[in-house]
């Protein structure tokens, strides 16, 4: 699937060259997997059949953590993309500071400005010195709870309703043979205990660790709470029943062989291209099904300052891509296939599965900010690592993984 | 013969000196000028690039190097981190085990295949293949085979042997050796041709005469042919070792670090931090700290080989 969507957008990049003021533009990104590759390609049938430009689709294995470094190298080191997904933070605020990023202030006032973006917070990490350097073209969140129909079919329980009854239902689970929490190896990992934060201890403890960097919220009971259902997570995940990629997880909870698991909503595309139906194979259930606000962030679009003597076609079609990105079309497009939701809600959106409706819901209650845009990439460094250790080893007690959280706070800045 | 020349000449230097200089410089000019580069990559590339990473891991930066001097607090933080404990003690004990167990395997395999077998070449060949592939094919082959529901394990168990247990990969106690299997497959062949080489070298007079003294060939092997072999034996440590201090791919294709950080390696910790954890400063305090201790190897091996070479002669 993933490489009829290549070959597909390639073909078309073919058929378009017929026209004279095409331009190649490469672009970046690391939507990799069958439902992320097919959305993608969606921004590129859009982009060439619009403008006449060709989408070099220059798509980077190993996700955010495997990719962002390669795509940060190459601007450093003065190969720079047309343009390139990335995740906005403080990463990307350096290579604003140096210079190395096109301005898209222009671009914005030409098109009247961005009122149509739902959340305006969307755009807090595009921006620098009051001008505008990237564009949102999604809103991803890892809130989400997904599980299996048809493992709780087989136990003969109702599906659970929120993160409690999910838990409560564990044991049972074992009984009957079935993990009751699915979880691919690596990076997977790393979004739970934010989840968890955000579910379990609300929307106060999230801004107040991540936002004001608060040790006293961390040694609270709310961050207990959290750290408690990490804990009770451990217990119950074993390092042999780990599988490799988080598609495969979509696959244990379409099959029943695991029942939950928390990951981002770009697991419903893959669930959606092995032939899921929300409501029917699984069920999502956004914030753990306790809170209302969802914790997102944007997948984000940058345009690299392209060096001294570029063809002027090349950095007209750089506008172009960043102009069709956030178009109605491109949005409905694109988010359809993707499972998450579009920065703009002036658009059709009937055509969305339950999952995305139970979102769109919640969108109006505001966004928080994820971790992403409040902690450097040094102190998230800090914390996976932290949380990789706790999850495989049960020496560390309850007591120690908050300890030592919050000292990795302290040394924010 | 330059260094004997010198002392000779030590009693008539004043008159000597302006000719020795020119000669020093123009003796031998064309070859002197063929290693200019490589005089120059040594000074810009190696010795440049060392102090540029020194200087930097002693400041605070972060994404770009552009950080403020601040003496040892990167240092400080690397040694309070337990990713970066755990990770020297996961080298040093992988280090130790790979680098005994590649000599030893290696010299026996080549005393082995010395004895004029038959289809020796095919066993040298099958022996040294899996050096040809890189440490990430190694890494990902072995990950499928110790995987512990796909790999040997769920095999056996399926053809109805039940507890049968080879789960190291997935077990932070087990694992190491996991990665001690991958590795050694990866590099004996390459010690046992160099050790192949090295018995090959050892003059067929030197057999003859130890077996006229009755001496038994393994007390052959052992007291006579592997002494002989200290340049060989010296060439196979340094290659084990500069392979052990860098080891990252293998991991990296193998456990990625897991279970949890139990088989995390240094350079692993280094990259994580330059690059996706954009802290250049911890990441080079880290690489600051490998060189460290490749040069607390290197130096006193090297005063001893070449040290004491003056004396000798």
């Amino acid at each position: 699937m993933k490489k009829f969507a290549v070959v597909a957008a390639m073909a078309t990049a073919l058929l378009g060259s017929a026209s004279a003021i095409a331009a190649d533009l490469e672009v970046t990104h690391w939507w990799t997997s069958a439902g992320e590759a097919a959305a993608v390609a969606e921004f590129a049938r859009v982009f060439e059949e619009t403008t006449g430009n060709h989408w070099v689709d220059s798509a980077l294995a190993g996700s955010g953590s495997g990719a962002n470094p390669v795509i940060i190298s190459r601007i450093i080191g003065g190969d720079p993309m047309g343009a390139t997904m990335m995740n906005t933070g403080r990463d990307a605020e350096e290579l604003i500071q140096a210079g190395l990023m096109r301005d898209l202030t222009p671009i914005v006032e030409e098109m009247g400005g961005l009122d149509f973006y739902v959340d305006q917070s969307l755009l807090d990490g595009c921006r620098y010195d009051g001008k505008i350097y990237c564009f949102p073209v999604n809103i991803h969140s890892w809130d989400w709870l997904w599980l299996s129909t048809a493992a709780y079919e087989k136990i003969g329980q109702p599906v659970p309703k929120d993160w409690n009854e999910y838990v409560a239902s564990w044991p049972a689970l074992q009984e009957a043979g079935i993990l009751p929490f699915g979880l691919a190896t690596g990076w997977p990992f790393s979004g739970i205990p934010g989840v968890l934060m955000a579910g379990l201890g609300g929307s106060d403890l999230v801004l107040a660790v991540n936002r004001d960097k608060s040790v006293d919220a961390v040694r609270g009971p709310e961050f207990r709470k959290v750290a408690e259902a990490l804990d009770a997570l451990r217990g119950v995940l074993s390092p042999d029943m780990m599988v490799p990629a988080f598609a495969d997880v979509g696959t244990q909870l379409l099959e029943g062989t695991a029942a939950g698991n928390i990951h981002g909503d770009w697991l419903q595309g893959d669930l959606q291209v092995a032939g899921g139906v929300p409501g029917e194979d699984y069920e999502c259930l956004p914030a753990l099904g306790l809170g209302d606000q969802l914790s997102g962030g944007g997948d984000s679009f940058y345009f690299p300052v392209l060096p001294e003597g570029t063809d002027q076609a090349v950095l007209d079609a750089q506008t172009a891509l960043a102009k069709t990105l956030i178009s109605p079309e491109a949005q409905l497009a694109f988010n359809l296939k993707k499972g998450s939701m579009p920065i703009r809600t002036d658009i059709d959106l009937s055509g969305a599965n339950a999952c995305m409706q139970k979102a769109l819901g919640m969108l109006g209650n505001g966004l928080l900010p994820s971790g992403d845009f409040s902690l450097s990439s040094d102190i998230q460094q800090q914390l996976q690592d932290l949380n990789t250790e706790f999850l495989d080893d049960d020496g560390i007690t309850v007591d120690d993984y908050v300890e030592r959280y919050a000292s990795i706070i302290e040394s924010a800045e | 013969m330059a260094d004997t020349a010198v002392p000779l000449e030590a009693g008539t230097e004043t008159v000597n000196r302006p000719g020795l200089l020119k000669r020093i410089l123009l003796h031998n000019l064309p070859a002197k000028i063929a290693a200019v580069p490589m005089m120059l990559t040594v000074l810009v590339v190696f010795v440049g690039c060392t102090i540029w990473t020194i200087y930097y891991s002693m400041t605070n930066s972060k994404l770009l190097p552009t950080g403020k001097f601040i003496g040892f607090d990167q240092y400080e933080r690397l040694f309070a981190t337990s990713r970066w404990n755990v990770s020297v003690t996961n080298l040093i004990a992988y280090g130790v085990m790979s680098l005994v167990f590649t000599l030893v395997i290696g010299f026996v395999l080549a005393v082995l295949i010395d004895q004029k077998i038959r289809f020796e070449s095919a066993f040298r060949t099958v022996m040294l293949y899996p050096f040809a592939l890189s440490f990430i094919v190694t890494g990902l082959v072995w990950q499928w085979i110790m995987n512990p529901t796909l790999g040997l394990q769920g095999t056996l168990r399926n053809l109805g042997w039940t507890n049968f247990t080879f789960d190291w990969i997935a077990n932070p106690r087990m694992v190491l050796f996991a990665l001690l299997i991958a590795g050694l497959w990866h590099g004996t062949g390459f010690c046992m041709v160099l050790m192949l080489a090295g018995l090959r070298g050892v003059d067929e007079e030197i057999w003859k005469a130890a077996r006229v003294d009755g001496i038994p060939t393994w007390r052959t092997y052992i007291s006579i042919v592997l002494p002989m072999m200290r340049g060989v034996l010296v060439t196979a440590v340094v290659i084990i070792g500069s392979g052990i201090v860098r080891l990252y791919d293998l991991v990296v294709a193998l456990t990625n670090g897991g279970p949890g950080i139990s088989s995390e390696v240094p350079a692993k910790y280094v990259f994580n931090y330059m690059f996706s954890g954009g802290n250049i400063g911890q990441g080079l305090a880290g690489a600051t700290m490998m060189l460290l201790t490749v040069l607390i190897i290197m130096i006193p091996w090297a005063y001893l080989e070449y040290g004491g070479k003056g004396k000798r002669t």
